[in-house]
């Protein structure tokens, strides 16, 4: 049966890996090459890398980070953040990552998606849809959510599979860093709405959000940074605990 | 020791150099029949459109090498599919080196079959050493179905082939690349024939 994959995400910038990383055994917590060995060797599924570097300038050192990823670990990974042409991608996937993932680029540009699938074919692209709880429903907004657009999550995905996504990769921005579960409506909604697999992320605490989205939203595949950076859960433990549940698990 | 990585313009051949290098081992990529033809073994990775894959193939005459080439051959995803007859994928017509046809997945899973799914097996030849039922990560929207020429079966929601062999070609579903330490001793399996 195939199996539901757990996702540790890591924030690149300047070639260092951010967001507090407390890593036990690790010579140097900020290396992004390190710390996604330490998460292949425990058991992660796939691994994804997001550029946060806000000038142009530092992209190039983000395709060596890439690079040296690829030549360590032996499970494959997505790459994301600023992503909005057919030759950053080209750049990208040369350097050894098997996923891309678009997201503000793809809203403003939506044929963008249907550019990227042709040229590299749909498993290779991921479009990163990041949502908000409104009274209107759950929102698309972009730009890190700094811009809010008209968009429902639901609609705008089903767009992006008709264009050729092979993957959704939804992010409930009313959950991100409470570590008080996934956003179990808005996933559920979604992956009930697509034929492409559905990445969960945001609002990861425990092991039982991980059965929970997998369980009650029918998630594909769950993505988590903080949790996991910190070492509170480990990626083990959420697999021990989706076993108990009967989830299908590597 | 001499390993190809044939490049025809669909796969991620870098991928499958950094698993080989990650073994101890160096390779070519190329795309040069005369250079191919001195290696002692060859690897055929693909990622994309069988018949555009196809058509690279046929305009470098690396179908003619694949055809004859007489050490070890590992056809990794739509490589495996291509040693094949014929594919659904474009109408194609294959290499036809073993006889099976690829069809599309007509399932009500997700397609295409992307992830980590496990895969049965006798244990021997490129599969030595490894448990059975191990997973293996596996990206595709076309399948080969079971005949004489499987070696390896994976469940998505039908059986379907995870990995061929016949005389010296061997052909893997899944990419054992990207497939953790199960897929570094399957490489390492065929490195050893």
């Amino acid at each position: 049966m195939l199996t539901k994959r757990i996702i540790p995400c890591l924030d690149i910038k300047n070639g260092r890996t951010v967001k507090g990383v407390q890593f036990k055994n690790l010579h140097d917590a900020g290396d992004p090459v390190e710390l996604a060995s330490a998460y292949s060797a425990q058991g992660a599924d796939e691994l994804t890398l997001l550029d946060i570097t806000a000038t142009l300038d530092n992209r190039s050192t983000f395709v060596d980070v890439v690079r040296d990823v690829a030549r360590s670990i032996s499970i494959p990974f997505t790459v994301g953040g600023g992503i909005s042409g057919i030759a950053q991608v080209e750049r990208l996937l040369a350097a050894g990552a098997d996923k891309v993932s678009v997201n503000s680029a793809a809203i403003s540009n939506p044929d963008l998606i249907t550019q990227l699938a042709r040229q590299f074919g749909n498993q290779c692209v991921v479009v990163a849809i990041d949502a908000k709880r409104t009274s209107e429903g759950w929102i698309v907004v972009s730009h890190a959510g700094t811009a809010t657009t008209t968009l429902q999550a639901v609609d705008w995905a089903k767009q992006c599979e008709e264009r050729g996504a092979g993957e959704i990769l939804l992010t409930s921005l009313s959950s991100d860093g409470t570590r008080s579960g996934f956003a179990l409506d808005l996933v559920g909604d979604v992956a009930r709405n697509v034929g492409i697999p559905v990445v969960a992320s945001g609002g990861a605490g425990t092991p039982q959000h991980f059965v929970d989205v997998f369980n009650l939203a029918k998630a594909d595949a769950a993505l988590a940074a903080g949790i996991f950076h910190f070492g509170n859960v480990t990626i083990q433990a959420v697999k021990d605990e989706m076993r108990r549940a009967g989830i299908p698990t590597r | 020791m001499t390993i190809g990585i044939l490049s025809y313009g669909a796969g991620n051949t870098a991928s499958v150099l950094n698993a080989i290098k990650r073994l101890g081992y160096n390779a070519i990529i190329s795309s040069q029949v005369d250079e191919l033809e001195k290696t002692d073994k060859l690897i055929f990775p693909g990622v994309g459109h069988a018949a555009q894959a196809m058509a690279s193939i046929k305009s470098q005459q690396l179908d003619i090498l694949l055809c004859t080439y007489s050490r070890p051959v590992l056809g990794i995803c739509l490589g495996m599919q291509l040693l094949g007859r014929y594919s659904a994928e474009g109408s194609t017509t294959a290499l036809e080196i073993i006889p099976f046809d690829v069809k599309h997945f007509s399932v009500q899973l997700k397609v295409p079959h992307m992830g980590w799914n496990a895969v049965e097996h006798t244990s021997t030849g490129i599969f030595k050493q490894i448990p059975n039922s191990s997973h293996f990560y596996f990206v595709h929207s076309y399948y080969v179905p079971q005949s004489n020429a499987s070696i390896a079966i994976c469940n998505y929601q039908i059986p379907f082939t995870a990995a061929v062999a016949e005389g010296n070609y061997y052909g893997v579903q899944f990419h054992p690349e990207k497939s953790g330490d199960a897929g570094a001793q399957l490489l390492q399996n065929f490195i050893n024939i």
